[in-house]
């Protein structure tokens, strides 16, 4: 038998062959942030608000709604044909089908990121401060990704067994998203201006903590939300 | 063949309809509003606005003991699988959901007068309203789940996640901006209320405490009975 | 009934007593059998009678509320231990659509812990003689199609105990006899299956254990013995027509 990481691996491996294969998923996702982006360009008005002022706020807003877009696919695949339960009778523990879901949904957000970061930085001419500042922009949207889609990947299993289906999924995630999307905003909003990585701490330990909150406390309840 | 899970005693026709309990806490909370207008001075600094702490705070914290039982019955659920359990937590919701609407109402209310504004994006207020969010999504849920086994497991879930966010909602949102009244009586120093302001002010905790507790228990009578109704159905 | 003596060695798939309910609904309402390897128990039942639930609760997919269920001596719903012997064929498919047929039976290899799972997964294909459409999409595959390679993906890891739902709706005659014969070939290993139809013939032809189930319950339970199979049709008509 597989132990519980190797069954993770083989479950996200499995999920991204499927998502590379079909790509609608990544590719609306994608086409979403990118729209977004262009739109809220004319939400302000551009000779009161420096668009690279908007920058990090226009960022993790397209950050939540795109990952949330890209978590809506996660289980509709598993119930299409009732795939999960070839998963459930397989002799894997419960929360390693979890923590596939999971890494698979990761790398899918921070692949849609690849393309939206840059874009914002393009569209919102965001001085994104050389090697030095990409690499703390990096760490930092992994940081939020990891927790966006340790709370997301569980109500997206939950959400498509209810009556309301996707619907449900963002009523449920967005409050879980505000102590990732504050703290986030306000880093980016100082890396940014250039000012010492040292002045965020605060805010990045937040994150940490609400990562290492939500990884074990969702890994805890996943079971409860596909078996009875 | 088959009967009904819920006992015969539970029957909706079984019942007294008189609830001592829920009379008791409307007297008592009647008492502290009418010592709180009548009886009690009125703050020189804030003039009538202030009377809003007789209903304000006290609401507030019936929210968080109402949130408080949801966790802790939402644990147990998971632990038992009682569905008393499910039904205490979905009643404790329910209110908290009330007392929840009444804070940020009559923090609204307070606010114009006193900030000049009926909305502003102060931490507590920020905080409380996102309590607001996270626990009509638990309703919601609720409502979008007709198997009972699952209900309760997905609602359980939900109830347990939604009690570790508080913090950090309050902390993300607190560090962002605040320029809520500091807490009056939970700080180490003395209470800077005057004694006569705290004693209705306590008193109005207390009477607020007792009417949640009534208001639980009618609510979790009308689950009981709902699910009596529904095994009737079901057979 | 039967299966009321305790027997010395432990019985392939078992249930006491068993219940299970949604809400107030009672699905299973007190089943008890009890099969050998070897042996197989065919559920005859009209839509509704609570057939898929009592395989899915023998597949440790929902839990029993009542009662207890055993696959080799271990109650259900066992760990990783008790699922890897069971072989589980629903009325849906379990596959991934955009996937390959090989594709999908692999990973319930390597899933199950096959030694060799590339291997495993070409002959469990190749015994419902799937190899030509082997690295097609299971999403471009025919509805019997897609059932081979689903009762392929059941079956790659040789479970001990298979537990079958209506296998052979929408198989053609090719298709049901490849089943048959993997059927067959499984028992002679020592393989236990639960057979849940409402063909009589195809469940007779199999059965050693008869069951016509309505309502949540056995209502006729028996070992095959010499079963008169239009004797027995007479008997599910009347037994089963109030629901009918």
């Amino acid at each position: 038998m597989p132990d519980a990481f190797g069954a993770a691996l083989l479950i996200a491996r499995k999920d991204l062959a499927i998502e590379f294969r079909t790509r609608t998923a990544f590719f609306s996702a994608v086409v979403f942030a990118l729209l977004a982006i262009v739109i809220f360009f004319f939400a302000w008005d551009p000779t009161a608000v420096a668009a690279s002022d908007l920058a990090p706020g226009v960022l993790w807003v397209i950050f939540t709604f795109s990952g949330l877009l890209g978590l809506h696919r996660s289980f509709g695949v598993e119930l299409a044909d009732r795939a999960l339960d070839g998963l459930l009778g397989a002799p894997v523990p419960r929360h390693a089908i979890y923590l596939g879901k999971a890494m698979a949904n990761l790398v899918f957000v921070l692949a849609i990121e690849v393309i939206a970061v840059p874009a914002v930085a393009l569209f919102y001419d965001m001085p994104l401060g050389g090697a030095r500042g990409v690499a703390a922009l990096a760490a930092l949207l992994i940081l939020a990704a990891i927790g966006l889609v340790a709370v997301g990947t569980l109500f997206a299993a939950m959400s498509v067994n209810t009556r309301l289906g996707e619907l449900l999924l963002p009523m449920l995630s967005l409050p879980f998203f505000v102590p990732i999307v504050i703290p986030a905003a306000q880093t980016t909003a100082r890396l940014l201006a250039g000012r010492p990585v040292a002045e965020s701490i605060g805010w990045i330990k937040i994150l940490l903590a609400f990562d290492l909150v939500f990884v074990a406390a969702c890994t805890m309840a996943f079971p409860y939300t596909i078996e009875d | 063949m088959s009967t009904p899970i819920a006992s015969h005693a539970g029957r909706p026709a079984a019942r007294a309809t008189f609830d001592w309990l829920f009379v008791v806490a409307a007297l008592l909370v009647v008492a502290t509003f009418i010592r709180a207008i009548y009886f009690t001075p009125v703050e020189a600094l804030q003039g009538p606005a202030q009377k809003i702490y007789y209903v304000h705070p006290p609401s507030a914290w019936v929210a968080f003991l109402a949130f408080g039982i949801v966790a802790v019955a939402s644990i147990g659920y998971l632990w038992m699988k009682d569905l008393r359990l499910d039904r205490l937590a979905e009643s404790s919701a329910e209110v908290g959901v009330v007392f929840t609407t009444i804070t940020l109402m009559t923090g609204s209310l307070w606010g114009k007068p006193i900030w000049g504004t009926w909305w502003t994006w102060d931490a507590r207020l920020t905080s409380t309203l996102f309590l607001w969010f996270i626990y009509v999504g638990y309703l919601i849920l609720r409502g979008a789940i007709e198997e009972p086994g699952m209900r309760a497991r997905y609602s359980a879930v939900l109830g347990i996640l939604g009690s570790l966010l508080i913090p950090f909602i309050h902390l993300s949102v607190y560090l962002f901006r605040t320029l809520h009244p500091m807490p009056i009586i939970g700080k180490p120093s003395k209470p800077s209320l005057p004694n006569d302001m705290l004693e209705t002010f306590l008193m109005a905790f207390f009477s607020f405490t007792v009417l949640y507790a009534a208001l639980l228990r009618a609510r979790y009578r009308l689950a009981t009975d709902q699910a009596a109704l529904e095994a009737e159905e079901g057979r | 009934m039967t299966a009321g003596v305790s027997a010395p060695a432990r019985r392939a798939v078992e249930a006491e007593a068993l219940v299970r309910a949604f809400g107030p609904r009672r699905a299973v309402d007190g089943v008890s059998f009890a099969i050998d390897a070897g042996e197989c128990l065919a559920v005859f039942g009209p839509n509704g009678a609570g057939k898929t639930t009592l395989l899915r609760v023998l597949a440790g997919l929902l839990r029993p509320t009542r009662g207890r269920a055993f696959v080799s001596g271990v109650a259900l719903p066992g760990g990783p231990e008790a699922r890897r012997r069971i072989g589980f064929i629903s009325h849906a498919s379990m596959l991934y659509a955009a996937l390959t047929a090989r594709e999908n039976v692999e990973l319930a290899a390597r899933l199950f812990g096959v030694a060799d799972p590339r291997d495993a997964a070409a002959r469990a294909l190749d015994a419902m003689r799937m190899t030509p459409h082997a690295d097609t999409a299971v999403r471009a595959l025919s509805r019997g199609m897609q059932q081979r390679v689903s009762i392929a993906r059941a079956m790659v890891h040789g479970p001990s105990v298979v537990l079958l739902d209506e296998p052979f709706t929408g198989l053609d005659a090719s298709g049901a006899a490849a089943l048959s014969n993997a059927l067959g070939v499984l028992r002679a290993s020592g393989a236990a299956l639960v057979l849940v139809t409402h063909n009589l013939d195809e469940g007779l032809s199999l059965a050693t254990h008869a069951a016509i189930m309505r309502g949540g319950a056995f209502v006729r339970y028996e070992p095959r013995g010499p079963i008169d199979p239009r004797a027995y049709a007479e008997s599910y008509r009347t037994l089963v027509a109030p629901d009918a």
